[in-house]
């Protein structure tokens, strides 16, 4: 079996390392790397609670293979808070309750970052529009929503 | 730096919850073209083309596939490359990204059918990675970009044995996960000639939910001022997910082109696109209802261009 030897930036920090062809990006990030608030629901591209953010744009990790990083940036939800303080978007969801369980959070606090790097300034639709491939259970979306707009207000 | 961490990722039954993997397969990742030739003459039917994944991955996890190698195109001189030139149209490298194409000024201003077909693909996150060259080549008959190609007259530029050669859009799709890809080639373009002037078109897609699903019925209609059509304009109409693969419809194009258009002629249109149509019954909805939502669909998506026409003339 082939095996691969990738270099890339993991919230910030310079890795490498050996990853055999068939091992996805979630499985690596998950089981090598250690990094398990990236989830794995589905599989297959469906949920959205494996989004990560490949040089910038987000990605389903369960549908990417580890072999592909190489020369990549990854973040994951791990990236998000800096020295030990939460990033606006993450403590907006706190303050709206938009999060229960908990599971699908990770995913949507990628989606939604990503959104509010590339539009700042979102409307409902556009919140809506983003956040289409994360599923939630739990919170019925409304708190998910209000956070989002919350965080984009506060310039976060 | 560290030295590289070892080889061994730890056996699936060790971790509290292992990933469900893809199975075993060589990843490959030429850089020039012929030897993705040489590596699918060799490995035939057990080599698979890989750009984002989206659907390769999935049919490998379901287990419909199991490939002994996977070939990435997407990193190949050209294959992520997009350029509009007014007298020559728009090129698409077939890897480009659906988030990508969908942004491109040029597909905003020219081509906004093309940014619509794409925008309902999915969700976002699945568009940075899945491409319109992997929907065509996938060969779905519900693949939510194939009207668009189909009514925008592309053209496939293909890669192979012998080098180059283009395949129009209308004779790509033979039939499911069939295409007319012969051994050995593979798509590196979509080539999009400018636009009739004064056209106006609109895709909808008929979805189970808003968030994503493959259509039930997808409907693709461009229109545009004619002189030499009796009716003054032309038409082209193209359908997903109601046949074995996407197609036209010459029946209701060459209706709107014979006699002056009224409201009752777009609803005959309508119908002569529900008559094309030859659904399956799937999990997704009956025969019998998606021959009704084509007639539904075709004669909204109708109204809507020739509302479209009508504002402009
Ligand atoms: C959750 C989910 C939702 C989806 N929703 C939609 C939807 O709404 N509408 C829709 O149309 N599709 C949908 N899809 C299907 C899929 O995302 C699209 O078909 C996508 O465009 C495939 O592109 P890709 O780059 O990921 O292709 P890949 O998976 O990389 O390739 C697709 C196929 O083409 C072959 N191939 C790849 N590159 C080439 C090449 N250069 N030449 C020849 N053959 C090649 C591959 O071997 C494979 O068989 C969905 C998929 C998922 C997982
Ligand atoms: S685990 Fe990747 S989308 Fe569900
Ligand atoms: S909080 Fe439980 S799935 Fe979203």
């Amino acid at each position: 079996m082939t095996t691969h030897h990738i270099t890339f930036t993991i919230n910030g920090a310079q890795e490498e390392a050996l990853v055999t062809s068939h091992i996805t990006l979630l499985a690596f990030l998950r089981e090598r790397l250690g990094l398990t608030g990236t989830k794995n629901g589905c599989a297959t591209g469906e949920c959205g609670a494996c989004t990560v953010l490949l040089d910038g744009e987000p990605v389903n990790a369960c549908l990417v293979l580890a072999a592909e990083i190489d020369g990549a940036d990854v973040i994951t939800i791990e990236g998000l808070a800096h020295d030990g303080e939460l990033e606006p978007l993450q403590q907006a969801f706190i303050d709206h309750t938009g999060t229960q369980c908990g599971f699908c959070t990770p995913g949507i606090l990628i989606s939604a970052r990503a959104l509010l790097n590339r539009n700042p300034d979102p409307t409902e639709d556009d919140i809506k529009d983003a956040l289409r491939g994360n599923l939630c259970r739990c919170t019925g979306y409304q708190r998910i929503i209000n956070a989002v707009q919350d965080a984009a207000k506060a310039g976060g | 730096m560290p030295a590289p961490t070892d080889v061994n990722i730890p056996a699936p039954s060790t971790l509290a919850m292992p990933s469900p993997g893809l199975p075993p397969f060589d990843y490959l990742c030429p850089d020039d073209p012929d030897e993705v030739v040489a590596l699918l003459l060799q490995h035939g039917r057990s080599a698979r083309l890989l750009m984002g994944g989206t659907d390769l991955f999935v049919q490998m996890r379901d287990g419909a596939l199991a490939p002994r190698v996977v070939i990435d195109v997407k990193r190949l001189p050209g294959m992520r490359e997009l350029s509009f030139d007014p007298a020559d149209g728009l090129h698409v490298g077939a890897a480009v990204n659906m988030n990508a194409l969908a942004a491109a000024p040029a597909v905003q201003q020219f081509y906004p059918l093309l940014a619509q077909a794409v925008a309902s693909v999915a969700s976002y996150q699945l568009r940075t990675r899945a491409t319109m060259g992997g929907n065509l080549c996938n060969g779905s008959p519900a693949a939510d970009t194939a009207p668009a190609a189909l009514v925008l007259d592309a053209q496939c530029v293909v890669w192979g044995p012998d080098g180059e050669r283009t395949i129009p859009a209308n004779n790509f799709f033979l039939g499911v996960r069939k295409t007319a890809l012969q051994p050995g080639e593979f798509l590196t373009r979509m080539e999009f000639p400018v636009p009739p002037t004064g056209y106006a078109g609109r895709y909808i897609k008929l979805g189970r939910n808003a968030g994503g699903d493959l259509a039930i019925v997808g409907v693709a209609v461009l229109g545009y001022p004619e002189t030499s059509a009796a009716s003054g304009y032309r038409f082209r109409f193209a359908l997903a997910s109601v046949a074995p693969t996407p197609i036209r419809v010459p029946e209701a194009e060459a209706l709107l082109a014979e006699q002056p258009i009224t409201s009752g002629l777009l609803s005959q249109a309508a119908l002569a696109a529900e008559d094309a149509a030859t659904p399956i019954n799937d999990l997704r909805g009956s025969a019998r209802y998606r021959k009704a939502m084509v007639r539904n669909l075709t004669r909204r998506a109708l109204d809507d261009v020739w509302n479209q026409l009508q504002a402009e003339g």
